[in-house]
């Protein structure tokens, strides 16, 4: 039980360690990123989808060093070549398809370059949206990389009809008809002036670069920041359809940057504070989990890495946490935001802060000394006296060649927090039993708590329980920990938890039943007694079995609190439920068989007594016509009565109404014909035997 | 006092019984079978006193079929009937048209209602 807490020790100070402040440790780029590119990055048989996702992956791939399968090229070659070869005249797709190439080195003829290219200068020509330009000018770039000889037809021009699209903040609209100007497409613009610039056959009027200088500083005004030193670059007004998100913008504008760095013979006045603020923000994202971002980033800091104005230094610490124990060293990195080589530097702590002394530092101006094997600096901390607990450390670069000062981007003072972690003894424990008249106290007895314990105490309520115990840093200090809990767990499962308080160098509790018995909800019995201590700086944190303590406690009174009543098992209720017991409509009670035959023929009785009623009246058949055709119609009436009762009673047995209805309706219009017939022959022989 | 009154019952009886002699044959013969329809009910009734109405709509559908038959009967034996000055110039094989459709009718109700 202590060893497992002591790992829960540990993985609670490595996460407490990673959201420290609020921020994000700031790491250089490292294989976290380049297994991660390979997890984001599938191809579905070797393929991206569209040209433009291919080019993020490969290109994301060749900044990380990270090796590409040849199925890519199998199966995207094929597609660049058709689209550089068709007729089409969309600038988008042939903007992709070359940058795919220059990656991918597709086996394609200069004649299709060259049909390419006047294709996109004749685009230049009557190019009037921002997007056109930089599709156009980006592809005669890769196109002049393989020594086809492109050049502007007019550079002045299409230099002028860029810059009109720009705003007076630094932004840029789409075109000329769109009123809403966009930092993202600010950073498209600035690389596509990039180009035009470098396409340029004869030098471009150093007046125009200098007015575009003007304009990134304006643009670098809007630069927004976090609260941890990081800068970044959004949109003024947010358009919910085409938001594209700070990472996204920030990356068009850095790319836009340090494109028109390159190309700009001058420095650019950006200070480096502002550089290095964006690679902490790109940098700050950790490892983003969509193919865009992770391009973005990695291209950004690509970008970052060699540019003109001034390349950031990243100091970043491997590890957070240093153990008094194994006798750590405080291990610092210095590298560019790609993890390459940084120039010859050296690195001061310039002051420590305990965190509950934000205001005096523990210590001042340590160098670091410099491992140039592994490129480390360090610095040994058991000299240095610092007691276990959370630091708040400054560090500050100090480049060796005065040149490079406008080189490099260091950014003054960065801190980082730290643990030092180390062992706790814990000494000169005690418990025992006081009764609560001071006169008779019993002997405390000493208590062993690196392990558990099997005490055996018994107490009534009219006693005291006492523990006390002293916690000492390796320094020797009295140290307090965050966690300092006795805990009584009763047969039943009930547990009462008790916070030591701490006084004097050191801790103690006072358990006074006679207090508690209304808490302990008079409750008697055997209750397990358990130490917890434990904090993020204590490498021995522990949970120990103090052993038991028998509890006498007097009968609760009637308007006692009960005892919570424990936890259910949550899961119970994926369990069968109880059965349910269908109550039915008890059945109606039947006569029995032999009493309904016997009123069913007693029901066919008066029907007798009707037939025998008939004959003695002396019914007779004599009106019944005595020639053909009234017989007949006589007959065939009688007859269609008699169907109909028959039809009837087979309505009764199995037919439904509607074919009774349907039956019902042609021996309806029959026995009305045949009625009608019969009846008016019978009407006019009665009509002639009452004449004559 | 008695003996009057039995004396005049039997005189009232026999007189009901000499003038009903006297009615037409045809008329004799819608009576009984007013009479036969009427029992009919009253045995279905004794029925369903003895065991309980359970299907109840067969109960009605059995004694409104006795009970609808004979009400048409009676509306047959007032139209046909000679000595009826209101009916004068009603053909009594239209009457006995109208009492066949009507029973028609009226059983296949019955039928459907009977369950």
């Amino acid at each position: 039980m202590a060893r497992n807490l002591r790992h829960l020790g540990f993985l609670a100070l490595i996460c407490a360690s990673l959201s420290i402040s609020g921020a994000a440790v700031i790491r250089p780029i490292n294989d976290a990123h380049r297994s991660a590119a390979l997890e984001i990055f599938v191809p579905t048989d070797g393929s991206f989808g569209s040209l433009e996702e291919a080019y993020e992956a490969l290109r994301t791939f060749q900044i990380l060093g990270v090796e590409k399968s040849p199925e890519i090229s199998h199966a995207t070659c094929p597609v660049v070549v058709e689209k550089l070869g068709s007729s089409s005249f969309i600038p988008k797709d042939l903007f992709h398809a070359l940058r795919v190439n220059s990656i991918l080195g597709c086996q394609i003829d200069s004649r299709t370059f060259e049909d390419v290219a006047s294709k996109l200068q004749a685009v230049i020509k009557d190019a009037n949206s921002l997007l056109d330009f930089h599709y156009a000018v980006g592809g005669l770039l890769h196109i002049k990389d393989y020594g086809i000889n492109v050049a502007l037809l007019d550079t002045d021009g299409t230099f002028h009809s860029i810059k009109a699209l720009s705003q007076s903040d630094g932004r840029w609209r789409y075109d000329s008809n769109s009123a809403e100007s966009s930092t993202y497409a600010a950073g498209i613009a600035l690389e596509t002036l990039a180009g035009v610039v470098s396409l340029a056959d004869k030098e471009v009027d150093q007046s125009k670069i200098g007015i575009v200088e003007h304009d990134i500083v304006k643009l670098f005004d809007s630069i927004k920041s976090y609260d941890d030193d990081t800068l970044y670059f959004d949109e003024k007004h947010i358009d919910a359809s085409e938001y594209k998100g700070p990472l996204t913008t920030s990356a068009s504008v850095v790319r836009g940057v340090t494109a028109f760095a390159e190309v700009a013979s001058g420095r650019l006045n950006i200070p480096s504070d502002k550089m290095l603020g964006l690679a902490k923000f790109f940098l700050s994202i950790g490892i983003p989990g969509s193919t865009k971002d992770l391009f973005n980033q990695i291209e950004s800091l690509s970008c970052l890495e060699n540019n003109r104005v001034s390349i950031p230094l990243i100091l970043s610490l491997p590890s957070m946490v240093f153990s008094l124990t194994t006798r750590d060293q405080l291990k610092v990195e210095v590298t560019t935001v790609l993890g390459s080589a940084a120039p010859p530097l050296t690195v001061s702590l310039v002051q420590a802060f305990r965190s509950d002394s934000k205001d005096t530092p523990v210590m001042e101006n340590q160098e670091l000394q410099f491992d140039s094997e592994n490129t480390i600096h360090y610095l040994d901390i058991i000299p240095l006296k610092l007691d276990v607990g959370k630091y708040k450390l400054m560090f500050e670069i100090s480049l060796h060649d005065p040149e490079n000062i406008n080189t490099y981007a260091t950014g003054g003072h960065t801190s980082v927090m730290a643990f030092i972690t180390g062992s706790i003894k814990i000494d000169k424990a005690e418990i025992g039993i006081f009764d609560s008249d001071p006169g008779n106290s019993e002997t405390l007895q000493k208590l062993d708590l690196s392990r558990d314990s099997t005490l055996s105490l018994a107490a009534n309520h009219l006693q005291k329980l006492h523990l006390s115990f002293h916690l000492t840093t390796p320094l020797g200090h009295h140290f307090k920990p965050h966690q300092v809990f006795l805990k009584l767990r009763h047969e039943t499962n009930v547990e009462h938890i008790f916070v030591m308080e701490s006084s004097a160098r050191q801790f103690k509790i006072v358990l006074d039943f006679l207090g508690l018995v209304e808490k302990i909800y008079y409750l008697s019995g055997k209750y397990e007694i358990e130490l917890t201590v434990g904090d993020a700086a204590m490498e021995n944190s522990f949970l120990q079995a103090l052993g038991h303590i028998e509890l006498d406690l007097p009968e609760p009174p009637e308007k006692a609190a009960r005892p919570p009543p424990l936890p259910v098992d949550p899961y119970s209720r994926f369990g069968p439920k109880q059965e349910i017991a269908h109550i039915f409509r008890s059945a109606e009670r039947r006569p029995p068989k032999e009493l309904s035959l016997a009123f069913l023929a007693l029901t066919f009785l008066p029907f007798v007594g009707f037939l025998i009623g008939l004959m003695r009246l002396g019914v007779n058949l004599k009106s019944f016509p005595s020639s053909a055709v009234p017989a007949a119609f006589s007959t065939l009436f009688h007859a269609g009565i008699a169907a109909a009762l028959l039809l009837y009673v087979l309505f009764w047995l199995k037919l439904d109404l509607f074919t009774t209805l349907k039956v019902l309706g042609f021996l309806g219009v029959f026995l009305v014909f045949v009625g009608h017939r019969t009846l008016s022959h019978h009407a006019s022989a009665t009509a002639k035997l009452k004449s004559s | 006092m008695a003996k009057s009154t039995s004396s005049d019952a039997q005189m009232l009886i026999r007189s009901l019984r000499t003038a009903y002699a006297a009615t037409p044959t045809n008329l004799k013969i819608i009576d009984l079978y007013v009479v036969y329809a009427i029992v009919t009910a009253v045995i279905q009734v004794v029925y369903m006193g003895i065991v309980g109405s359970f299907p109840f709509n067969s109960f009605l559908s059995g004694v409104l079929s006795c009970v609808g038959t004979t009400v048409l009967a009676v509306c047959l034996r007032i139209q046909v009937n000679k000595e009826n000055k209101e009916f004068k110039d009603l053909p009594p094989e239209r009457a006995f048209a109208d009492f066949v459709l009507c029973n028609l009718v009226l059983h296949l109700v019955i039928m459907n209602f009977l369950g």
